[in-house]
C-alpha cells in the first residue's frame, strides 16, 4: 500500500468519525423538524385554549323607558357595570323590549357577557381597563359576581366587531356550504374524467396532452385559481362575489386535477385480471367498469376524496380573491349570499389589531386543525381497512 | 498476467496433505444463522483453504449464498438477523465487536450475481474504493493501479483507450470483469463470488472462468454456483449444502466422482434440485 | 323569473322527463320483448330514453347559457342575469322550449325501441360521450386560466386610451425598479388639475421579484438541507419502525394550512426574530421582515423536499449500495459518493418543485410580509412579493379596470409561466431518471 499501517488506521478512525457526523446530521434534521412541529403546536395551544372560557358578569338588567331607547340602553345596568357588561348584550335590549312589551318596568338578574377587556384582564393579558375599573372587577370577582364560563358564543355567534361576541358560526356554515359545492363540482367530473382516461381513452397524442395538462394543473399555485375565479366565475358567469357558489366553483376547479390523479391511481390499482375476467363472461366495456372496476376502486377513490376535502378546507388565497373576506355578520341564507370560511376568518382576525382576537384566532385554528386531523385520520383508517393485496 | 506462485504444482494427494498443514484461510465453526425466527444455517463447520478455489453448490434455498454473505458480513445489512458461532479469517474472529466491519469488507471482496458497476467512468469505478481507503495518491499511482487491476481482470486490452466511458456502457461480461477489477483494487485477501456468471452468456462465462483460475494465485476464492459443471471446471474444493446444512466438503475431484454421502450423489446425478 | 328559478325549473323538469322516459321506455321494451327476443335488457332501454329525455334539455340549455354569456356587457353587469331580468317573457319561453325539446327527444327515443334495438350499445355511446366531455373540461380549465390571465394582462400592457389609462411597456415592467401605482390611481381619476405635475405611475416589478426571490432563497436554504438529510436518515439508517413513525410526522407539517403558518409567523416568529436581532444590536428590524417569512415558508416546504428525496433515494437500486459497501466503505461514504450522485436528477427535480411551491405561496407572505416594494439585500427589512401584490390589488375596492388591478394579472402571468416552466422541467427530469433505472 501507499501508506503505512498507522496512516491507514488513522484514516479509518477519521472515516468512522465522519460516519458518525453524517448520521448525526440526519438525526439532527429530523430532530429539528420535530422541534418545529412541537413548538408550533405548543404555541397554538397555549394561545388558543384561553379562548374557550369567557368572562361573564351577573348583573341586574332594568327594563324601563330609559333603557328602551335607542341610545339609552346603557342605563339598563348600574353605572359601575356599564363599562363591564358587554355592549353587545346591552344594545339588543331596545329591540327585545319592542318585541316583548310586557318586559316594560321589570328587571331581571342574569349572567351576561362581560367586555373583552374584563375578560383579558382576568386572563392576565394585556387590557385597557382603568385602575378604577380594575378594582371594581376585583371586587365583583370576590363577590362571585364575575366568573369565567365555557365560551358558547364562540361557537354560536357570527363574527363581530366586539371581540367578546365574535364567533365562528358563519365561518363554519360557510365552510360546509363551500365544501359541498366544491365536491359536487369536482367529484362527478373528476371521476368521469378518470374513468375515461383510464379505461376508454385511446393511447394517442390527444390523451397525452390531456394527461400532461392535468398534471400541470395540479401543481399550479392556488392564487392563480383565484384569478381564474375572479375573471371567469365572477366576471364572466356573473356569480356574486363573496358567495359560497363562487368559492365552491373556484375550489371545485382547483380540486379537479387532484381528484383525477387520486381516482386514476385507485382505478389503476385494480388488476387487469378482473377486467379480463369480466370481458370473458360477456360484459360490455361500460359494464366492466361500472360493475367490476369501480366498486373495487371505491375505497381508494373515497380516500382520495377525503384528502382533497381536507386540502380544500385549508385553502385561503383563492377565496380571498373571490371575495370571502368581507365582514359577514349573518349566516348566509343561500349559496348566493356573502359568506366566509374558517381559514378566511382566521386570516381576517389575525390582521385585526385588537389583542383579544389573538386567542380567538388561535382557538379557531385549533378547531380547524382538529377537523383536518379527523379527516386525514379517517382517510388513513379507511385506506388501511380496505387496502387489498392483489 | 502476473503469476505469483513459484512452486511447481503438486499432484492432488500431496496437495491435500499440504493444505491440511497450512492454517485455513477462513474457518467457519459451529455457525447457526437466523433470519428472525427462520433457522437458515444449521451447525456449519467448514475450513476454506488459502489460495484455492472453493465452490459452494446445492439446490435453491440451501443456504449457500447466505453463508457466503456471512463471511463478509453483508448479512448485517438485513434487520433481525442473528449469528452464533465463529467465523475466522486467519484466526481472527470477524464478528468480534472490536472489529470494524469496514475493515472486514476491505479484506474480503465480493462480486455479485448481476454486475453492478457504479454510474461513473471505468476509471472512477476502479479507483472509488482505493481513494476512500487512502491507498493511492497522485495521478501516476492511480493510473498504475487501474491498469494493474484491469489487466488482472482481463479487461485492459478492451478498454484501455476508453477509460472515461461510463461503466454501465460495457457489455454484461465486460461489466462483470469491471466489477472484479474494482473488487481487487483494494487488495483483498479473499474473493467471494455469488453466482458471478449466471447473468452472462457462455462466451463471457468462459472468460470469467479462465480469470478465476488466474485469480486464485493471488486470492482465496469462494464461488457459489448453480452450475455443477462450472464447479468441476474451476474449483479445487467443493462444499455441498442442503436445507441449511453442510452435507459434504471435499476436493472437487473426489466429491464429483466418489461422493461419500448419498444425498450428494443424488444431487450431482440430477435426481433432485 | 330570476335566473336561479329558471335554472331550477329546467333541472327539475329534465329530471321529471328523464323519469317518465325511463318508465315509458322500460314498458315499451318489455312489450317488444314479449313478441321476440330482446337484444338489450328493458332497464337499458329505459336508461337510453331517460338519458335522451333529460340530457337534451340540459345540454342544449347549457350551450345556450354559455352563448348568452358572451353577450357584450356593461361595466357593472352581472352577466346572464341581465337578459333574464330584462324581459320577463324570455325565461319562460326558453324553459318551455327546452322542455319541449326534451319531450321530442323522448318520443324519438321511444320510437326506436324494437326487439332488436341495441339499446345497451346506444346507451353506452351516450355514456362514453359524457365521459369524453368531462375530460375536455380539464382542458377547458387550463384554457380558461390562460385566457383569463392573458386577456387582462394584455389589457394592462396595452392600456386603454378611452379610459385614460396609459399602457405599460413589457420591458419596463420586467426591468423597472420602481413600483408606485399610487400615481396610476390619481391618473385614472382624470388629471383635471391641469398643469400640475405628478409622478408618472411606475410599474417596475423588479423590487417585487426581488422580494419573492429573497424569501424563496431563505426558505430553500432552510428546507433543502433539512429535507435531504431527513430523507437520507429515513431511507438509509432508520429501522422500519422508526420510519413508520417519523414519516407521518413529517407529513403532518405538510398538512397544516398555510394561513395557520401565517398566523404562527406573525404572532410568534416575527417578535422572536425582532427581539433576537435587536439584542444583537441591529436597529430598525421591521416586524414584517423577510427573514420571518423565509423561515416559516422553509418549515412548510421541508416535507415536500424530504418526501420527494426519499422517493428518489429509495429508487436507486440496492445493488449499487451493496456493491459499494462490499468494498469496505461506510454508509456515509456510500450515500454521499454513490447514492446521492445517482439520485441527483431526482433531487434537482425536488428542489425545482420546492422553488415552484415557494414562489407561489401566498398566505404566509400576505400575513407576515409588507406591501412595500423594497429592493434591498437585507433580509431584516420588510418587503413584498408577487403573490402579496396580486392579493392586495384585487381585494380592494378599486374599479376592475384600473391599472393597479390589472397589474395583478400581469404579475399573475409571470407567476404562472414561471411555475409552469419549473414544474415541466421537474417532471421531465424525473421521467428521464425513472427511465434510466427502468422503473
Amino acid at each position: 500500500m501507499a501508506q503505512t499501517q498507522e496512516q491507514y488506521r488513522a484514516r479509518l478512525g477519521r472515516r468512522k468519525i465522519q460516519e458518525k457526523l453524517f448520521r448525526a446530521c440526519g438525526i439532527g434534521a429530523l430532530a429539528l423538524a420535530s422541534m418545529f412541529l412541537i413548538y408550533f403546536f405548543v404555541t397554538i395551544i397555549q394561545r388558543g385554549y384561553p379562548a374557550f372560557t369567557q368572562a361573564y358578569v351577573q348583573a341586574e338588567l332594568t327594563y324601563n323607558k330609559k333603557s328602551s331607547s335607542k341610545f339609552g340602553y346603557r342605563n339598563a345596568v348600574d353605572k359601575e357595570l356599564q363599562k363591564i357588561v358587554s355592549r353587545g348584550v346591552l344594545r339588543t335590549i331596545p329591540l327585545q323590549m319592542k318585541h316583548n312589551p310586557e318586559m316594560m318596568d321589570t328587571s331581571e338578574t342574569k349572567w351576561v357577557l362581560a367586555t373583552a377587556d374584563v375578560d383579558q384582564y382576568l386572563k392576565g393579558k394585556h387590557d385597557q381597563l382603568t385602575d378604577a375599573e380594575k378594582s371594581t372587577v376585583d371586587r365583583l370577582v370576590e363577590e362571585g359576581l364575575i366568573e369565567r364560563k365555557f365560551n358558547v358564543p364562540f361557537f354560536t355567534n357570527a363574527d363581530s366587531k366586539l371581540p367578546e361576541m365574535a364567533g365562528i358560526r358563519v365561518a363554519i356554515t360557510g365552510t360546509v356550504m363551500v365544501l359541498l359545492i366544491t365536491m359536487a363540482v369536482a367529484l362527478p367530473i373528476g371521476i368521469m374524467t378518470s374513468i375515461y382516461l383510464e379505461e376508454f381513452a385511446p393511447d394517442n397524442k390527444l390523451t397525452q396532452v390531456i394527461e400532461v395538462n392535468i398534471n400541470n394543473l395540479a401543481a399550479i399555485p392556488s392564487i392563480i385559481f383565484g384569478l381564474l375565479g375572479l375573471s371567469i366565475v365572477i366576471n364572466f358567469l356573473g356569480v356574486p362575489r363573496s358567495s359560497a357558489l363562487a368559492a365552491g366553483l373556484t375550489l371545485g376547479l382547483m380540486m379537479l386535477p387532484v381528484i383525477i390523479i387520486a381516482t386514476r391511481a385507485a382505478l389503476r390499482s385494480v388488476p387487469d385480471s378482473i377486467r379480463e375476467a369480466a370481458y370473458g363472461v360477456g360484459a360490455s366495456p361500460w359494464q366492466v367498469v361500472a360493475h367490476h372496476v369501480l366498486p373495487l376502486s371505491l375505497p381508494g377513490i373515497m380516500t382520495g376524496t377525503i384528502i382533497s376535502m381536507a386540502r380544500a378546507m385549508g385553502e385561503t388565497a383563492p377565496l380571498l380573491i373571490v371575495g370571502l373576506m368581507a365582514y359577514v355578520s349573518q349566516p348566509p341564507g343561500s349559496i348566493l349570499e356573502g359568506t366566509t370560511v374558517l381559514p378566511a376568518q382566521i386570516y381576517m382576525w389575525t390582521t385585526d389589531s385588537e389583542r383579544a382576537y389573538i386567542e380567538r384566532t388561535a382557538a379557531a385554528i385549533l378547531i380547524l386543525l382538529v377537523i383536518l386531523l379527523i379527516l386525514n385520520a379517517g382517510a388513513i383508517w379507511l385506506r388501511n381497512r380496505t387496502e387489498r393485496q392483489w | 498476467m502476473v503469476t505469483t506462485s513459484t512452486d511447481p504444482k503438486p499432484d492432488a494427494k500431496s496437495e491435500a496433505e499440504a493444505s491440511e498443514q497450512a492454517p485455513p484461510k477462513i474457518h467457519i465453526g459451529d455457525v447457526d444463522f437466523y433470519y428472525g425466527d427462520f433457522h437458515a444455517l444449521k451447525g456449519m463447520n467448514l475450513d476454506v483453504p488459502a489460495r484455492e478455489v472453493t465452490a459452494f453448490i446445492g439446490p435453491s434455498g440451501c443456504g449457500k449464498s447466505t453463508l457466503l454473505r456471512c463471511i463478509n458480513r453483508m448479512n448485517d445489512l438485513v434487520p433481525g438477523i442473528r449469528l452464533e458461532g465463529r467465523v475466522h479469517l486467519d484466526g481472527e474472529d470477524l464478528y468480534d465487536p472490536k472489529i470494524d466491519v469496514v475493515e472486514v469488507r476491505r479484506k474480503i471482496g465480493m462480486v455479485f450475481q448481476k454486475p453492478n458497476p457504479f454510474p461513473k467512468s471505468i476509471y472512477d469505478n476502479i479507483l472509488y474504493a482505493p481513494r476512500i481507503h487512502g491507498m493511492v495518491s497522485g495521478k501516476s499511482e492511480s493510473d498504475d493501479l487501474v491498469e494493474e487491476c484491469l489487466t488482472k481482470a482481463g479487461l485492459w486490452g478492451e478498454v484501455k483507450d476508453r477509460l472515461q466511458l461510463p461503466g454501465t456502457a460495457l457489455s454484461g461480461g465486460q461489466q462483470q470483469r469491471l466489477c472484479i477489477a474494482r473488487t481487487i483494487a483494494v487488495k483483498p485477501e479473499v474473493l467471494l463470488m455469488d453466482e458471478p456468471c449466471s447473468a452472462l452468456d457462455p462466451i463471457a462465462t468462459a472468460k470469467i472462468e479462465d480469470l478465476i483460475s488466474e485469480l486464485k494465485q493471488e486470492f482465496t476464492v469462494v464461488i457459489v454456483t448453480h452450475n455443477m459443471q462450472q464447479a468441476t471446471r474451476v474449483s479445487d474444493h467443493t462444499a455441498f449444502f442442503y436445507l441449511g446444512e453442510l452435507v459434504e466438503f471435499n476436493e472437487t475431484a473426489y466429491l464429483f466422482t466418489k461422493p461419500d454421502n448419498k444425498q450428494t450423489e443424488d444431487y450431482i446425478s440430477g435426481r433432485f434440485g | 323569473m330570476t335566473l336561479t328559478f329558471t335554472i331550477a325549473i329546467v333541472l327539475v323538469g329534465s329530471a321529471l322527463l328523464g323519469l317518465i322516459g325511463y318508465l315509458l321506455g322500460f314498458r315499451r321494451a318489455k312489450a317488444a320483448g314479449a313478441k321476440g327476443r330482446l337484444h338489450s335488457q328493458p332497464p337499458q332501454h329505459g336508461g337510453y330514453v331517460a338519458s335522451l329525455a333529460a340530457g337534451v334539455p340540459l345540454l342544449v340549455g347549457s350551450i345556450f347559457g354559455v352563448i348568452l354569456l358572451f353577450r357584450p356587457k356593461s361595466e357593472f353587469s352581472a352577466g346572464a342575469d341581465d337578459v333574464v331580468e330584462a324581459s320577463s317573457a324570455f325565461p319562460m319561453v326558453s324553459t318551455i322550449v327546452l322542455l319541449v325539446l326534451g319531450v321530442i327527444a323522448m318520443i324519438w327515443g321511444l320510437r326506436r325501441i324494437t326487439s332488436d334495438f341495441r339499446a345497451r350499445t346506444a346507451g353506452e355511446k351516450i355514456i362514453r360521450g359524457t365521459l369524453v366531455g368531462s375530460a375536455f373540461l380539464s382542458i377547458a380549465t387550463t384554457v380558461g386560466i390562460v385566457a383569463s390571465i392573458l386577456f387582462q394582462a394584455i389589457s394592462f400592457f396595452r392600456g386603454d386610451e378611452a379610459a385614460g389609462r396609459p399602457g405599460v411597456g413589457v420591458w419596463d415592467f420586467l426591468s423597472g425598479t420602481i413600483w408606485s401605482p399610487e400615481a396610476a390611481f390619481l391618473q385614472s381619476q382624470g388629471s383635471a388639475r391641469a398643469g400640475e405635475s405628478f409622478a408618472e405611475p411606475l410599474f417596475g416589478a423588479v423590487p417585487i421579484f426581488a422580494g419573492t426571490f429573497m424569501i424563496t432563497t431563505i426558505a430553500l436554504l432552510l428546507a433543502v438541507p433539512i429535507g435531504i438529510f431527513a430523507a437520507i436518515y429515513l431511507s438509509e439508517y432508520a429501522s422500519d419502525r422508526v420510519r413508520k413513525t417519523l414519516k407521518p410526522l413529517l407529513e403532518l407539517l405538510a398538512g397544516i394550512p398555510t394561513v395557520v403558518y401565517g398566523f404562527f409567523a406573525v404572532v410568534t416568529v416575527a417578535p422572536l426574530v425582532v427581539a433576537f436581532f435587536e439584542t444583537l444590536g441591529f436597529e430598525a428590524v421591521s416586524y414584517q421582515n423577510a427573514l420571518t417569512c423565509g423561515l416559516v415558508m422553509g418549515i412548510m416546504i421541508i416535507p415536500l423536499v424530504s418526501s420527494l428525496s426519499d422517493d428518489v433515494i429509495r429508487a436507486v437500486p440496492n445493488a449499487l449500495r451493496e456493491g459499494s459497501l462490499a468494498l469496505g466503505t461506510t454508509r456515509a461514504e456510500t450515500v454521499s459518493r454513490v447514492i446521492l450522485p445517482a439520485a441527483l436528477p431526482g433531487i434537482v427535480s425536488a428542489v425545482l418543485l420546492a422553488i415552484s411551491r415557494a414562489i407561489g405561496e401566498t398566505m404566509i407572505v400576505v400575513m407576515a410580509a409588507s406591501l412595500r416594494a423594497n429592493l434591498t439585500a437585507n433580509p431584516l427589512e420588510d418587503m413584498t412579493t408577487v403573490t402579496v401584490r396580486i392579493v392586495s390589488a384585487l381585494v380592494g375596492d378599486k374599479s376592475f379596470d384600473s391599472a393597479e388591478t390589472l397589474s395583478a394579472f400581469a404579475l399573475g402571468l409571470v407567476l404562472f409561466l414561471l411555475t409552469l416552466i419549473l414544474n415541466v422541467a421537474a417532471t421531465m427530469i424525473i421521467r428521464n431518471f425513472r427511465r434510466k433505472y427502468a422503473l
